[in-house]
């Protein structure tokens, strides 16, 4: 089993310069970290947000707020609503019939469900990764810019550029870069999960959405992208949905516990493990129901 | 103690009828092998007869000469190939059997009939004479005789028994084989042109306002200047059409100055016009390798050639191109539509009663009666769209029509409409099949639907679609009834493609292999000559629908290595 100890320890290994006590505190200030601009500490905002399939209530009104450039995870059992929220941040849900929501969310101040956003410009700032890896039935090379390609941006050199940047981001170039332009499908699954890794931060989004993104993986692929997701979050705001306590823990700066569509806790993941506040979730990370 | 128990009460079970555990389900099992066994033996067999008879046609067949008994008691002597021997009741006597052989004499200018049935008792003799040929004529079918001698285009005469008789014989035949062509020159493309240019002038008379006959009449009031030229015009080109008609028939002339005298098996002595002569061979002189080229020779004589005789001698190219080009403009044609048709019903439309219902219908077309197709090709391609063509483009040529009539292309676009049932199922299950995870990553990646379904589900979904048009393909190639009243011919005198502009000429009848089948089989004067024919013309239909299904499938299968998606 994994012990917190060493988790931390591939955390601090895998940190670029930034003091590792940024990491673990929320919320750090500019002058701290040495960034341009001040970190949104309500990167995602979500308020009041209530959603149905059908008849079907699946979320009930859920606040919070998603600091920028942290990993947040969203945990709880099966059927609780962590992955059906993560889908709303880039409204993947509208593809389903008969669905509705009440409530809002915001990212980087703006609602998703302002009629004047185009839904499309708007997935084009959220990057997505699934549970189960599925590249495209194209090369490397072409599924990492896909985005930029729908995007009608084909200048070769900048497709290059961007190839490279995102494959190296996603700890792959190594592996692949003699092979580019092969099909994607000859990659090992690990490898294929941290091509869409590439993909979905091709295009520069402000938010990484991950669906369980290491369900379908072996643990040693599952630490490549734990490790990944630690670099990521230099850049990138991560929103992580995971069955893995263990993963949430050794992983996130955040932690939501979610149950029954509800969400019942949110707070620093240190002190979501150790002094959680509600009995709920005390219950559910000693392991008395899952 | 116990298990001695329990395989007592086994042994009970089974005495008592019944089976183990195992065993149940065995006799589906068996009863499915069976079925695919006799499915499989029907299909082997089928190709098996269609490629023994086939193939057979091609095979130099011995020629045996026989002394048969006549009724009178006095004997005949008859040569010919054995094509069937069978066993018949007899009438006058009862419980016995007759063998009896069905020969084929070819002859039938003396014999009337090419066939006599020959009772094996009556037959006294057989042998397979040297030097009996089998030659391919012009005119009433093959002949089957001993060449006595040959009197050549420069007076010369050569006999049988001297060496050189058959190479002089095959001189002669190329010869005439060349003249021939040239007639066909002179007369398909200089007067086809000069037909052309006729009709040229007929419609430009028809501008001025004025038919052929009425010229003089109209001729004083303005345009006389205009239709004299014309008149002018039209006496050059015919003098032009009498020039090349009379060297067509000089060239006719000089196809018969050479004769050939020959010898039938039972003594009469006839002369033919060596002009009447296609080919000829020997084969009674002919070992195995010579049996094979001649074989070789005949299938390509067959697969270039074109029809003659009321299509029950010669080739079949035209009918083998015509199948061809429909077939390939069917798939052009019905793909994009399908395709079409199906990314709305399945991506767009609203899931619902409506849609399910056209989806239903869509099913049940494919189940309607190909003739059905055939008359809605008639009556709204044929008729209204080819007419509205017509009055809108050829109205000078009217009334005869140009598309308002039969023809390549409208037979294409009713065989499209008659398969486009297959190709959007086909592609609807494609579609379906596309995994829900990549559409999604590729919305998650800021495409818009349409470029999701351009760039991801469309190239995932291509090995399947391309499996509905190979399906359609097979069923349209194969298809005969609608072809017969859009535009399927028992002749056709051109291709729909030549090397006259524009090169496609898409409204052009053509001759179809199905088509081709039922006119030898079921149309044909001389039913029993044509039969091995309609063999082979089976024989033919099936290797080009499986030689296009080949090639089809080959593009697929690139395609699937290419788009390894089905290993989600």
């Amino acid at each position: 089993m994994w012990q917190p100890s060493k988790s931390e320890i591939i955390c601090a290994e895998s940190m670029p310069p930034a003091p590792s006590d940024i990491q673990t505190t929320p919320n750090a200030g500019p002058a701290e970290t040495g960034l341009e601009h001040p970190l949104n500490p309500r990167m995602v905002e979500v308020s009041g947000f209530s959603f149905f399939y059908g008849a079907k209530q699946a979320l009930f009104d859920i606040s919070m707020d998603i600091p920028e450039r942290e990993i947040t995870a969203l945990i709880g059992p099966s059927g609780c609503g962590k992955s059906t929220l993560l889908r709303n941040m880039n409204r993947l849900n509208d593809l389903i019939d008969g669905v509705r929501h009440e409530g809002d969310i915001r990212i980087d101040g703006t609602s998703l469900y302002d009629p004047t956003v185009e839904v499309i410009s708007l997935r084009k700032r959220v990057g997505m990764v699934f549970q189960k890896y599925n590249p495209f039935p194209k090369s490397i090379y072409e599924n990492v810019i896909f985005s930029l390609r729908v995007a009608g941006r084909n200048r070769k050199s900048e497709l290059d550029e961007v190839v490279e940047k995102s494959l190296r981001q996603s700890a792959l170039w190594d592996e692949v870069k003699d092979r580019l332009h092969d099909s994607a499908y000859g990659l090992s699954g690990g490898q294929q999960q941290r091509l869409c890794i590439a993909r979905a931060i091709a295009n520069q989004p402000q938010i990484l959405l991950m669906d369980e993104p290491c369900a379908a993986l072996d643990p040693i692929a599952t630490l490549k992208i734990e490790e990944l997701m630690l670099t990521l979050k230099e850049e990138f705001t991560v929103v992580i949905v995971t069955h893995n306590m263990q993963q949430a823990r050794r992983c996130s700066d955040r932690t939501a516990f979610m149950y029954m569509g509800r969400l019942v806790e949110f707070a620093e993941t240190t002190q979501l493990f150790s002094t959680p506040a509600e009995a709920e979730t005390e219950a559910y990370i000693t392991g008395q129901f899952s | 103690m116990a298990t001695d128990h329990s395989m007592q009460s086994k042994e009970k079970a089974m005495a008592a009828g019944r089976r183990p555990d195992s065993q149940h389900g065995e006799p589906k099992v068996w009863l499915s092998a069976l079925g695919l066994t006799v499915g499989l033996l029907m299909v082997v067999g089928l190709l098996g007869l269609i490629l023994i008879k086939g193939l057979q046609v091609f095979w130099p067949a011995p020629v045996v000469q026989m002394q048969v008994k006549k009724a009178d008691g006095s004997v005949e002597t008859l040569a010919g190939e054995i094509r069937v021997i069978q066993h018949r009741r007899d009438a006058a006597k009862e419980g016995q059997q007759i063998e009896e052989i069905l020969l084929f004499m070819g002859n039938k200018d003396v014999f009337g009939n090419a066939f006599r049935y020959i009772d094996t008792a009556l037959i006294e003799s057989r042998e397979l004479p040297k030097n009996i040929v089998v030659a391919e004529r012009m005119e009433y079918g093959d002949g089957i005789f001993f060449p006595v001698a040959l009197k050549r285009a420069d007076g010369a005469e050569v006999t049988a028994a001297d060496a050189a008789f058959y190479p002089a014989l095959q001189e002669e035949v190329d010869r005439v084989a060349a003249l021939r062509r040239d007639i066909e020159h002179i007369e398909k493309k200089e007067i086809g042109r000069i037909n052309k240019e006729l009709l040229q002038i007929n419609l430009k008379r028809k501008a001025l306002g004025a038919d052929a006959l009425g010229a003089e009449a109209l001729g004083a009031e303005g345009d006389a200047a205009a239709l004299a030229g014309l008149d002018e015009e039209q006496t050059r080109i015919q003098a032009e059409y009498e020039k090349l008609a009379a060297q067509a028939r000089q060239l006719r002339d000089q196809l018969g100055v050479s004769t050939l005298t020959y010898r039938l098996a039972d003594g009469q002595q006839r002369d033919m016009s060596v002009g009447n002569l296609v080919t000829f061979e020997r084969p009674n002189n002919l070992g195995f390798g010579g049996k094979l080229l001649a074989m070789v020779k005949h299938g390509w004589a067959f697969l270039s050639g074109t029809p003659r005789e009321a299509n029950t001698e010669g080739g079949i190219f035209p009918a083998i191109f015509g199948t061809f080009v429909m077939t390939v403009l069917m798939s052009i044609l019905v793909t994009p539509f399908g395709v079409i048709a199906a990314i709305y019903l399945r991506e767009y439309a609203k899931q619902g009663f409506l849609v399910q219902a056209v989806r239903i219908s869509i099913n049940n077309l494919a189940g309607v009666p190909s003739i059905v197709f055939g008359v809605f090709g008639l009556g709204f391609f044929v008729y209204t769209v080819g007419g509205t063509i017509d009055r809108f483009f050829f109205s000078e040529y009217l009334p005869n029509p140009t598309f308002g009539t039969g023809g390549i292309l409208w037979a294409s676009f009713t065989l499209a409409l008659m398969t486009l049932p297959v190709v959007i199922v086909a592609t609807e299950e494609a579609l379906v099949a596309v995994p829900r995870g990549v559409r999604e990553a590729a919305l998650a990646c800021g495409a818009s639907k349409w470029q999701t379904i351009q760039r991801i589900v469309l190239p995932g979904a291509l090995p399947g679609i391309l499996t509905g048009v190979i399906l359609s393909m097979a069923r349209g190639a194969g298809e005969v009834a609608p072809l017969m009243i859009v535009g399927v011919v028992k002749l056709a005198p051109s291709l729909p493609f030549d090397f006259e502009a524009p090169f496609i000429h898409a409204e052009r009848k053509f001759m179809h292999l199905g088509f081709h089948i039922y006119d030898l089989g079921f149309q044909s004067p001389d039913s029993e000559a044509a039969k091995p024919m309609v063999f082979a013309t089976t024989l033919l239909l099936i290797a080009l629908v499986v030689i296009m299904n080949v090639a089809a499938i080959q593009i697929r299968n690139h395609l699937r290595r290419k788009y390894a998606a089905s290993t989600f």
